[in-house]
């Protein structure tokens, strides 16, 4: 690199948005542009990064990054929940266009049914081992997201909203006073997945969450490549096509109702996927996981991120996560930021929505859509 | 008989939008349907497309009923609509409308063909393929969407005001696609306000008022009805 980086002069400085525009759009340009094998081993650096990242050998040279006020592998093993989540909602939010407001609901589907069929303190005490219980949780939280769906996505918009939005706290109160859910007291001792070392240590367990950081990274990619495949298919053109307009696709012989309650259950079959997993490495669940707040902090993320792209998505949810927990240990004039990082959080949001309501790395065609929008606003009937 | 539509009804909640209207059409005809705004000319059309259900009487299509049959359904039969307000894909572009269009359909060579065709007819479409929907002018929409629905290859066109908001220019040119469309084989049933042109392209016609049929006939016909003309010409 030859540039040499002066001091912003005033006009230059008026500019920046612009300017900051224009950087993004030519790494956009650079990346489309560039052969094949660079995006490949550019692509493979950034998985081998993260994959690297929970090694302390790794993160100590990484400066600011890693997390002062809580062990950072803890910190990414959340961070990497919160994205796999978040790719899973942006099939929902970002592909099909349906506004999801109780997503967690369907983590917490998954969380419980690990709970209640392997933990020793459960009223059935079947203690099935993790592993056979995970398909299990992921078909009761797809069969849950149908049920859900069946009677609510003919209907229109803002009734799927207030629906979900009651599903997640149902579930949220059921797990707070049903007698079988256990409240606070909760499940433990809940099993981890299988693996043993040479030594004979198993490999997951509470304390080392690397194993299971990895785990989830590698199922994140696993989805991530379904789920772009998925897109590229018809499967992915009807979705885009119900919610650029739902009416025209109808009148084009898509059938909506079906592929909205596949969105749906796709959507929530992950955050099944998503709940077994931290069921597993917490060791224990309780009600206090489920607060309605984690649903709508998942579905700003995907929102922030860009949704409908499922790199906004990653970003999204990956960043959001992170900066909450980066407020962890940060005291400013003796508060401690943490305390205020949802206050952050809705500033953030509230200007970024604001200056780029598409997100940060908004779909080429969710972009044309809000113009669309935009202009019907201004137009008027 | 290709469409036939008998004595059929439909609420918007508590509001009647049609009474028990008839029609028929007829393989290879054009009909136009017109009347006023509000006459209940697109939701006809919506009954018949069946993103509405109606609430009685029958809809018989190619000799099946399909009264109750779920909208992409129809569209498999050969049964497409260019909505009303063209509806277009904002974020896709021209090429994939158009391919969208095509969606119920498996046959590459015979999709591969009508898209020539389309694109045949709308030059202006072929220019610019690569665009995205959301960014081509009110009449290159509206282009785009009869181009769309005519992807599905269907027996049976449902053409919802193609010429709404659109230059005189544009309109004879519309009119006259219209007509090759039908030439070429494709029935076409078309609500219009501009019932001067439709009339006097269309083989029949209906008059639709406040959800009710009053008047139907040839295009010519109605074309020269003093009441037609005074209600829906302008001083003639
Ligand atoms: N979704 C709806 N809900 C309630 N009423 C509706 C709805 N759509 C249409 N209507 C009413 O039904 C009647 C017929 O409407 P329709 O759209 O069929 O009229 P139109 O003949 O197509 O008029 P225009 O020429 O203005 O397009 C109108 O009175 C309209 O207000
Ligand atoms: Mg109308």
């Amino acid at each position: 690199m030859t540039t040499t980086v002066n001091p912003p002069s005033p006009e230059q400085r008026e500019g920046l948005r612009d300017r900051l525009r224009h950087g993004r759009e030519a790494v956009a340009q650079r990346w489309h542009h560039a052969p094949r094998w660079v995006r490949w081993v550019l692509l493979a650096a950034v998985i081998v990064f993260f994959y690297a990242l929970p090694n302390k050998e790794f993160y100590q040279y990484l400066g600011p990054i890693p997390t002062p006020g809580a062990n950072f592998t803890q910190v990414l093993f959340t961070v990497s929940i919160y994205v796999l989540m978040a790719v899973g909602l942006n099939i929902v939010v970002g592909f099909a266009g349906l506004l999801d407001l109780g997503y967690f609901g369907f983590f917490a589907v998954g969380a419980y049914t690990v709970a209640v069929l392997t933990s020793p303190s459960s009223d059935i005490k079947t203690l099935w081992p993790w592993l056979l219980v995970v398909p299990i949780a992921i078909a009761l939280t797809m069969v849950s997201g149908v049920m859900l769906g069946t009677p609510t996505l003919r209907l229109r918009g803002d009734y799927l909203a207030l629906v979900t939005l009651g599903f997640a706290e149902m579930i949220r109160i059921a797990a707070v006073s049903s007698p079988f859910l256990k409240g606070q007291r909760g499940f433990n001792q809940i099993p981890h997945p299988p693996g043993q070392y040479t030594d004979g240590k198993p490999i997951f367990g509470v304390l080392d969450a690397r194993p299971y950081y990895w785990l989830v990274l590698t199922l994140i990619i696993v989805v991530v490549i379904g789920v772009r495949n998925l897109t590229h298919s018809r499967v992915g053109r009807a979705w885009i096509s119900i919610r650029e307009d739902e009416d025209a696709a109808q009148l084009m012989g898509v059938p909506t109702f079906k592929f909205k309650l596949w969105a749906f259950a796709a959507g929530a079959a992950i955050a099944g996927l998503a709940g077994a997993l931290f069921a597993g490495k917490q060791n224990f669940v309780n009600s206090q996981n489920f607060e309605l707040l984690n649903s709508i902090i998942i579905l700003a993320a995907v929102i922030f991120g860009g949704s409908g792209n499922i790199v906004g998505a990653i970003v999204g949810g990956g960043l959001v996560a992170y900066m909450i927990e980066r407020f962890r240990g940060i005291e400013l004039f003796g508060v401690e930021l943490y305390e205020y990082r949802f206050l952050f959080f809705g500033l953030v949001l509230v200007v970024m929505m604001i200056f780029r309501p598409q997100g940060l790395i908004p779909n080429r065609r969710r972009a044309a859509e809000f113009k669309d929008r935009r202009k019907e606003v201004t137009v008027g009937e | 008989m290709l469409l036939e539509i008998d004595d059929v009804s439909l609420l918007y909640g508590r509001i009647q939008a049609l009474h028990g209207i008839s029609l028929t059409v007829e393989e290879g005809e054009i009909v136009a349907l017109i009347g006023a705004n509000g006459a209940g000319k697109s939701t006809t059309m919506r009954a018949i497309s069946g993103i509405r259900p109606v609430a009685s009487g029958r809809i018989r299509f190619d000799g099946e009923d399909i009264t109750k049959l779920r909208a992409d359904l129809r569209v498999r039969r050969g049964l497409c609509q260019a909505p009303e307000g063209r509806g277009i894909f904002p974020g896709m572009t021209v090429l994939e409308n158009l391919d969208m269009g095509a969606y119920t359909r498996r046959d590459r060579a015979g999709i591969a063909q009508d898209l020539d065709r389309v694109l045949g007819l709308f030059p202006r479409l072929a220019e610019r393929r690569k665009q995205q929907g959301g960014t081509l002018s009110g009449g290159e929409q509206q282009m785009l969407a009869v181009g769309r629905a005519l992807m599905s290859r269907p027996k049976l066109l449902l053409l919802d005001e193609p010429s709404m908001g659109l230059a005189p220019m544009l309109i004879q040119q519309i009119f006259t696609i219209i007509t090759e469309i039908n030439e070429q084989g494709t029935t076409i049933l078309l609500v219009e306000q501009n019932a001067q042109q439709a009339l006097a392209r269309a083989h029949r016609a209906y008059v639709l008022e406040t959800g009710r049929i009053v008047k139907s006939g040839t295009g010519e016909e109605l074309l020269h009805d003093p009441s037609v003309k005074d209600a829906y010409l302008g001083v003639a």
